[in-house]
């Protein structure tokens, strides 16, 4: 396998993430208008977040209970997950290549990606 | 304001950040958190977490079509991704410790040399076609297409780019942006990759960077859904048209129509944070 055709796989693959998050996020976004559509909103200060929408484990939480917020995130951590997911697909395909450099490249990438998200669990 | 008209208003500034942050390579964010926190009056840590999100969909969304026209190079973009995603982490924390008029204040400025770089700076450099030792040494050359012809190109001053690229990345984790115009820059001119080969790779690079401050976004809560919600689908959709239209577009009208934009911005979010109205 090529670099070319390594690059166009994961290309795909991205691209059905997001387009999978954006469906997620999308019917979360629905579900969130119709109920509440004619509420008045007001983001001018910052008000710390409940912990169900700011834990990976808290998103899952209350997506499984069908809230729309929860919904929305749970769609937002598929798309945060998919440059994390091409990295992770580029170790294999470098690896599958026999390219030690560049695997451990991205395996370095993918390391301090890791220890990034450690943060929202 | 209703929660149907700011999602609706959210979501078509968010098309047209889209849009252009594909067109630029430098991601729907520098459009979107100005355009929230000013236009908007959105809190200025609530417009970072939602355009955190959005750089990741502009990359993420437009990476398939980016790498069959065969302008993006992976392995470039992987080996400066080190220098970057410790920058962002680096960046991300310091977010917490400074004031948002000085995070403002910073934006604008990051924005101002952005637009002065674009719109007065050199004209397309010659394509470096050999190959010095670092580049050989990590295999950093290729070929993009010219005309439908493959024309070969090098990279230089490694050392350099990778420098800048710790700057981008630390920028990034701060202002929440993928700080696209760094990078842009730091391979366009200190690199002196190819301009088209410099604004994918850096679209492939903004994600990867994006996702290395998102914990620290998520677990402080300044991802919120109700924000992030129509600027994620409206920066997706506009970054799928903007790429379109990248494949076709003049490199020079490119950077007037990103320099003009960003300078506007620039102006309003550096007076904004200076009167604390930010």
């Amino acid at each position: 396998m090529d670099d070319r055709r390594l690059e166009i796989l994961i290309g795909n693959l991205l691209r059905a993430g997001v387009l999978l998050a954006a469906a997620v996020v999308f019917a979360g976004g629905v579900f969130y208008l119709a109920q509440n559509h004619a509420a008045k909103v007001d983001f001018h200060s910052f008000t710390e977040e409940s912990a169900s929408l700011r834990t990976v484990g808290g998103i899952f939480r209350s997506a499984a209970h069908l809230r729309s917020r929860g919904l929305i995130q749970l769609g937002l951590l598929l798309l945060i997950a998919t440059p994390v997911a091409r990295v992770a697909f580029a170790v294999i395909g470098f690896h599958l290549e026999r390219d030690r450099l560049y695997t451990v490249v991205s395996l370095i990438v993918l390391a301090v990606l890791t220890i990034s998200l450690l943060h929202a669990t | 304001m209703t929660v149907l008209v700011f999602s609706l208003t959210v979501w078509a500034i968010s098309t047209v950040a889209g849009f252009l942050g594909a067109l630029t390579g430098l991601g729907g964010g520098v459009i979107v958190v100005p355009a929230l926190a000013l236009a908007m009056g959105v809190d200025i840590k609530y417009a970072i977490g939602a355009s955190l999100v959005s750089v990741i969909a502009t990359s993420s969304g437009a990476a398939a079509a980016y790498v069959k026209e065969g302008f993006s190079n992976i392995r470039i973009g992987l080996f400066l991704e080190i220098a970057t995603t410790i920058g962002a982490i680096a960046g991300a924390y310091l977010a917490a410790r400074i004031s948002t008029h000085a995070i403002a204040i910073i934006f604008g400025l990051v924005l101002v040399y952005s637009a002065l770089i674009s719109v007065f700076g050199e004209h397309e450099h010659e394509t470096i076609s050999d190959c010095d030792a670092l580049c050989r040494r990590f295999r950093l050359g290729s070929s993009y297409p010219v005309n439908g012809v493959p024309q070969k190109y090098g990279v230089k001053n490694l050392p350099t780019g990778f420098s800048l690229m710790f700057g981008a990345g630390a920028l990034s984790g701060l202002l929440g942006i993928g700080s696209g115009a760094v990078k842009v820059i730091a391979m366009d001119r200190a690199m002196k990759i190819p301009f088209k080969v410099s604004t994918t790779t850096s679209n492939f690079m903004i994600g990867v960077t994006a996702a290395a401050s998102a914990g620290v976004y998520l677990s402080r809560g300044y991802i919120d859904p109700r924000v992030a919600m129509p600027v994620m689908l409206g920066v997706l959709g506009g970054a799928i048209v903007g790429t379109k239209v990248l494949v076709h577009a003049r490199v020079r009208t490119l950077r007037l129509v990103f320099g003009v934009v960003i300078l506007l911005l620039a102006a309003e979010m550096i007076f904004s944070g200076i009167t604390g109205k930010v």
